[in-house]
């Protein structure tokens, strides 16, 4: 579903991603782990075609193609606030828009409503937050929950969750665990970028891959999360220099 | 302040002198001769009119047009109109000059797309700044409403418009409304008495309309006395794409607890000029609820001034630009506190595409006997392209000692992690672009009372920059 290969990027000179190879199948679920500045949350932004980043290097394929429209969906670290706009026009616009490169009809306010009501509940929210500008006022676990809902809602063949469970505590990280859980399927394939290992307690990956100095310095099973936790990140990370400076 | 008669002798003189030098330097043939020649030229009135209009023509050539070294037009060159020579659009035709005789120029199907979609609101239709009775309907109003046209009030010779026509535009210091006063013809005249309630708005409809570069002066007068209330809308507009100039002044004198809702649209053709000046005093208790949306004209400025001269009166002025290509609109408003215990509070808003220049500029002015005033004013502005450009002023000059004022103005381009956002979620960069342009928007549009009129602006916010984005 998605070939990453020797992907290089970065921001202005500065380069982050200094040569990422990846594949990700469909039914599975890649966690991306990584100490602080290793470029987890880069990778991230590249899949999802942030213009902020430039990639130097490389190729990322996602069946041919990556564009949202396509099906890759990014559950941000940070959602951004949009004042003036509205949680159900933001979504309704983006369910249309996928709809219509898709060649399908839109659906009309109404219909969206039906729609969206039962992946609130997935998500334990409240129809209101609908008419609530996107993101605005929400406390850091609402938009965190927002984001998962909007995952529901448009349902993507690929997501990337981006250190979603930075900043929650223990129910709202089992509310958010839950939502990916559910939306798990064998045409769907997600990577879950994290630092720590507890989300993963709860969404169970298949493969585990450690980014050091903007590479991948290790690859495992479920097992590996679990050695980082108990050990953390040192070890791996000057294996990481090491194959910087040899390179 | 208020009455510019006793203005007089070697004061005028002074400042004829200062002026004078700031006078635009015109090629060819003066423009100016022409507006003397038309102001001759006028109808007869009555003798109170003539007078008014004398004071107006003089003033006017005394003061010449604005240059940028005035401060109040400092980013604004109005040399596109002291250069052009307008033609007097009524006066031009002063012999068929009876009510009516515009029928058949422009027909009623032409305006409905101005009016809202609602047929039940009071509408006064002016073209070339002269009234319209055919294309105009306001029957049902209550006896305690007098609409008339300024042209009629002033035939009838009962004196009623005298009492405040001139008396609330100020023009020693304003070169436009000068000119407008010299040809002081026609507009709405509205009456509000004591305790008369209007339920639906009562809307005064500009159109221009005729070939060759035409100039109207609409002026309005507007007095509502005591515990009075009305929505009242004006619009500009051109129903073809002409090239014009209207020149618009409105009074409005508010009685003690009078309410008025005060809408200016200003949509007029690409290629036509405008300058309209709002001037309002505000006795103890009354409230002014002003809202400016200035989407038209190639060189257009709105003035918006009112004064508080009684106690706890308020006010609301909110606004909203729009402009693209290379448009030039500028908005000016001046709020006087001059009573104690007066809240104002001012919100405007501004979107540039294009190679266009948008103003704004404030003037809060809080006088020594204005103890606890209440001001706010804020202007924030989108660019929406690295061409286009804003000059934004707010001023707060305090000279009492016990109140709360605030200002701030913004400059800013769309939020490119926003823009990100939505692009992530599978909406196109042109689409995200409208969105997040809406949104600005979307605060200050939300003041407007008049759900139909909100409707009908936010749907061509939508539509203007949607269409730019897919250009």
């Amino acid at each position: 579903m998605l070939e990453i290969n020797d992907l290089h990027a970065g921001i202005g000179d500065r380069e982050i991603l200094r040569g990422i190879t990846l594949s990700v199948n469909a039914g599975e679920v890649h966690a991306v782990m990584g100490p602080n500045g290793s470029g987890k949350s880069t990778l991230a932004q590249v899949l999802a075609g942030n213009p902020s980043y430039e990639v130097t290097k490389g190729s990322v394929s996602y069946n041919g193609q990556n564009l949202a429209q396509n099906g890759i969906f990014l559950a941000f670290q940070y959602p951004v606030e949009i004042p003036g706009v509205s949680n159900a026009y933001f979504l309704r616009s983006a369910y249309n828009e996928i709809r219509k490169a898709n060649g399908m009809e839109e659906i009309d306010p109404l219909e969206f409503l039906d729609l969206v009501e039962e992946k609130l509940k997935l998500v334990d929210m409240d129809q209101a937050m609908l008419s609530r500008s996107v993101n605005q006022g929400f406390s850091g676990g609402e938009k965190k929950r927002n984001e998962i809902f909007q995952m529901a809602v448009l349902s993507p063949r690929l997501a990337i969750l981006d250190e979603t469970d930075s900043g929650l505590d223990i129910d709202a990280l089992r509310i958010v665990a839950q939502g990916v859980n559910t939306l798990r399927s064998p045409e769907n394939a997600t990577i879950v970028v994290t630092h720590y290992q507890r989300l993963l307690n709860y969404v169970i990956p298949d493969f585990v891959h450690v980014l050091a100095n903007g590479r991948i310095v290790k690859s495992g099973g479920k097992e590996l999360a679990l050695e980082l936790e108990e050990k953390g990140y040192d070890w791996l990370q000057n294996a990481g220099a090491g194959a910087g400076a040899a390179a | 302040m208020s009455d510019i008669a006793t203005r007089k002798g070697s004061r005028d003189n002074a400042i004829l002198g200062k002026d004078g030098a700031n006078q635009v330097n015109t090629r060819g043939p003066n423009p100016i001769n022409t507006y003397r020649a038309d102001f001759k030229r006028q109808l007869g009135v009555p003798e109170w009119v003539q007078t008014l209009r004398a004071q107006g023509m003089a003033r006017f050539e005394a003061l010449g047009f604005p240059t940028t070294k005035n401060e109040d037009w400092h980013f604004t060159s109005v040399a596109p109109i002291a250069e052009r020579t307008f033609h007097a659009a009524m006066t031009s035709r002063a012999g068929i000059s009876s009510e009516g005789s515009t029928a058949g120029v422009v027909a009623r199907a032409d305006l409905r797309r101005f009016t809202f979609g609602q047929p039940a609101w009071h509408t006064l239709v002016f073209v070339n700044g002269e009234f319209s009775e055919d294309l105009s309907s306001y029957a049902g109003l209550s006896d305690k409403v007098r609409v008339s046209s300024l042209a009629k009030a002033i035939r009838s010779g009962t004196g009623r418009p005298e009492r405040h026509l001139g008396k609330i535009a100020t023009f020693e210091n304003h070169a436009f409304t000068a000119l407008n006063t010299a040809f002081i013809q026609d507009g709405a005249f509205l009456e509000l008495q004591a305790d008369a309630v209007v339920e639906e708005p009562i809307h005064l409809l500009f159109v221009s309309e005729g070939e060759g570069e035409a100039i109207s002066h609409p002026r309005n007068l507007i007095v509502a006395a005591q515990n009075s209330r009305a929505s009242i809308i004006e619009s500009y507009i051109c129903i073809r794409d002409n090239c014009y100039f209207t020149n618009a002044v409105t009074e409005i004198s508010l009685g003690e607890g009078a309410r008025i809702d005060h809408y200016k649209i200003q949509r007029e053709s690409e290629k036509s000029y405008h300058v309209g000046t709002t001037q309002i005093r505000q006795a103890r208790d009354s409230q002014l609820h002003s809202f400016s949306f200035a989407v038209g004209g190639s060189l257009a400025r709105t003035n918006i001034y009112t004064s508080l001269d009684g106690d706890a009166a308020t006010c609301t002025l909110n606004g909203l630009y729009l402009t693209d290509g290379k448009q030039h609109i500028d908005n000016q408003t001046s709020i006087e506190h001059i009573a104690p215990n007066c809240p104002s509070h001012e919100l405007y808003k501004g979107v540039l595409d294009g190679q266009s220049h948008g103003v704004f500029n404030g003037k809060v002015y809080v006088h020594p006997e204005a103890q606890k005033t209440d001001g706010k004013q804020s202007n924030n502005n989108l660019l929406l392209s690295p061409t286009a450009r804003v000059d934004t002023k707010p001023q707060l000059e305090i000279f009492a000692d016990d109140v709360k004022c605030t200002h701030g103005a913004t400059v800013g381009r769309l939020d490119e992690m926003a823009m990100f956002y939505l692009n992530s979620r599978g909406i196109g960069r042109e689409t995200a672009r409208t969105l997040l342009t809406y949104a600005f928007a979307a605060d200050v549009l939300e003041t407007i009372e008049l759900e139909a009129m909100k409707t009908e602006l936010e749907r061509m916010v939508l539509a203007r920059f949607a269409s730019t984005a897919a250009a």
